[in-house]
């Protein structure tokens, strides 16, 4: 069994810890560079505001309707996520941290009454932390999900599904005939892995709810859909099929992208960004033990400007599979050079890194060419360490220019964020005495 | 409601708050006679375990004012403020009045509740008919520097 805890609106939930004068007030966080709507308060969600509406297209709402938008905070978001799930844990034996603000439960052994437990998490993560979630409980993960989307819905749309089951819903007790009500009252597109032209489908076969989806005969559903759709409906059917993952996976790709706060005409400032890009990706694939074969790099214009389009990328193969930051940035910094040309207002580059394989295989090969051998993995340790210990960018490759003094001309646009509250000493937060 | 104040669940451990990390002893030696000291080796004293009774709920703000002057909060001093603590009659509190938030004395008898400073010249504020009190956290500490180099 598995419960599902989730921060309701969990970014603007954190922003209203600290300045609970934005409380009943229509809020939204905007993406990085100021770019669209990732989060909105339920007032926000009232006024038609959907999620990933560009700024420039609801902005005069701030006059209209009042709205208050916001810059993302994610050093903020980070720790108050922290917060959240070291309480949630107390639900189950095992967690499995899904997303900044989801977190899977194990209840497996977990006696007494679990709805009571989960409504005494539910007011302790309200409290302690100050941010609202919703719990979900269910045979399966794809159940446990399903039913913290219900505990969500019932609280924010009185009438959308019995009273009882909002904060906390636990539809291993219901009675089977209010739990086949639920699932029919429920769109198929709200199960986890249900995507939106798998949901087409689905209704095009006459199969709207959840209900109707459950009752599908999952050999069937393998014949004529797929194996992930199967498994999806055993789940429904209270059959776990999908375990706790404690610890992820490795990656498969590794990417570092960012939206420019101003466009970019110039190639130094965008070779400077592509290596900063290369150089996290390098980061985070040491992290997780891995070297790359491949890296590639790209760099567009706004879609949503007027002026001439540019939308390139380059696929550049390393020599050798490697995790050497030096390596990769010349890598990047020579794919910028090649698919660059100016009169082009970039307002978005990436890096990515591909093909990757696990730092332990080695494919051995003759020496067929002069390279440089050796081997620098000591000294990218040593840069990780120094990075971890004094901040990031402590230790960079010269590429990368500028320093954390003189900020970057392609830095983020990040004009409406609010303070680390809970991370930097200047920043915590002002009580008037 | 549930009650979660006293509630029987456990708390898990909270594996985000470290320690320091300086070890009071336990210096390896490569070889010879073992350091005597290795049997007692222990953690250093750390301001935190004073502080921080529940790490979770504990956020720190920094205080504007000198209405608190006579509970020995002074103006630039930082409150570690606990969230999990219940408010009870005379403990100080960080209140949100108006969507303002101010430190005061909780002051709760007889069905009424107001907030009282700890400066004579400064008011009790009483909540009007439609006005709320809400605490946000209760005070549990407060840190203040006075040399700085």
């Amino acid at each position: 069994m598995y419960a599902l805890v989730d921060g309701n609106n969990f970014y603007v939930s954190c922003e209203r810890v600290f300045r609970p004068s934005l409380n009943g007030r229509p809020v939204v966080v905007l993406s990085n560079n100021d770019g669209c709507a990732i989060a909105r308060s339920n007032e926000a969600k009232a006024l038609g505001i959907k999620m990933g509406a560009p700024w420039f297209q609801i902005r005069q709402m701030e006059e209209t309707h009042g709205l208050v938008a916001l810059s993302a905070n994610f050093t903020l978001y980070g720790d108050m996520s922290d917060r959240m799930m070291s309480l949630a844990a107390g639900l189950g034996p095992t967690q499995e941290v899904y997303s900044i603000d989801e977190s899977f439960i194990g209840l497996q052994g977990v006696r007494g009454d679990l709805t009571r437990r989960g409504h005494v998490i539910r007011e302790r993560i309200h409290q302690w932390v100050g941010i609202p979630c919703g719990i979900g409980i269910g045979h399966t993960k794809t159940l446990a999900k399903l039913a913290n989307h219900i505990a969500k819905t019932a609280e924010r749309k009185p009438g959308s599904y019995p009273s009882e089951l909002a904060q906390v819903c636990n539809l291993t007790t219901l009675p089977a005939q209010d739990l086949d009500d639920v699932l029919a009252a429920t769109q198929v597109e709200e199960v986890w892995g249900v995507g939106r032209r798998i949901a087409a489908q689905l209704h095009e076969g006459g199969v709207h709810t959840v209900l109707d989806l459950a009752r599908l005969d999952p050999a069937t559903v393998r014949r004529r859909w797929s194996v992930v759709l199967e498994r999806t409906v055993r789940e429904l059917q209270g059959m776990p099929c999908i375990a706790l993952d404690d610890a992820p996976a490795p990656k498969k790709e590794i990417a570092c992208t960012r939206a420019f706060g101003t466009a970019i005409t110039d190639l130094p400032p965008l070779v400077e960004a592509v290596s900063e890009f290369a150089s996290r990706a390098a980061e985070k694939l040491r992290k997780q033990n891995s070297l790359s074969s491949q890296l590639l790099v790209f760099c567009h214009t706004s879609p949503f400007r007027p002026g001439p389009r540019f939308n390139k990328s380059v696929v550049v193969p390393l020599r050798r599979p490697t995790a050497d930051t030096g390596k990769l940035v010349w890598a990047a910094a020579a794919g910028m050079r090649r698919m660059y040309e100016p009169g082009y207002r970039m307002a978005k580059a990436g890096v990515m890194l591909l093909d990757l394989v696990p730092a332990s295989v080695q494919q051995g090969e003759l020496d067929l060419e002069d390279e440089d051998h050796r081997d620098r993995s000591r000294l990218m340790e040593a840069i990780d360490t120094l990075n971890t210990r004094y901040g990031k960018g402590t230790v960079h490759s010269a590429a990368t220019g500028g320093s954390s003094k003189a900020p970057r001309e392609w830095g983020m646009k990040q004009e409406r964020r609010t303070p680390y509250y809970t991370t930097r000493w200047e920043d915590v937060p002002i009580a008037r005495a | 409601m549930y009650s979660f104040w006293n509630s029987p669940l456990p708390v898990p451990y909270d594996a985000a708050v470290q320690a320091l990390a300086l070890p009071v002893c336990g210096v390896s030696v490569r070889a010879g006679f073992p350091s005597p000291a290795d049997d007692f080796v222990v953690e250093r004293l750390d301001i935190m375990q004073l502080l921080v009774k529940h790490p979770q709920a504990t956020y720190f703000w920094k205080v504007r004012g000198d209405s608190m002057l006579n509970a020995g909060i002074d103006d630039g001093s930082i409150i570690v403020v606990d969230r999990a603590l219940r408010p009870k009659h005379g403990c100080i509190v960080v209140a949100l009045v108006d969507g303002e938030c101010t430190v005061k004395y909780l002051y709760q008898r007889a069905g009424r509740i107001k907030l009282r400073a700890a400066n004579p010249t400064y008011p009790d504020i009483v909540p009007r008919d439609s006005q709320t009190i809400e605490v946000w956290g209760v005070v549990r500490g407060c840190v203040k520097i006075f040399a700085t180099s």
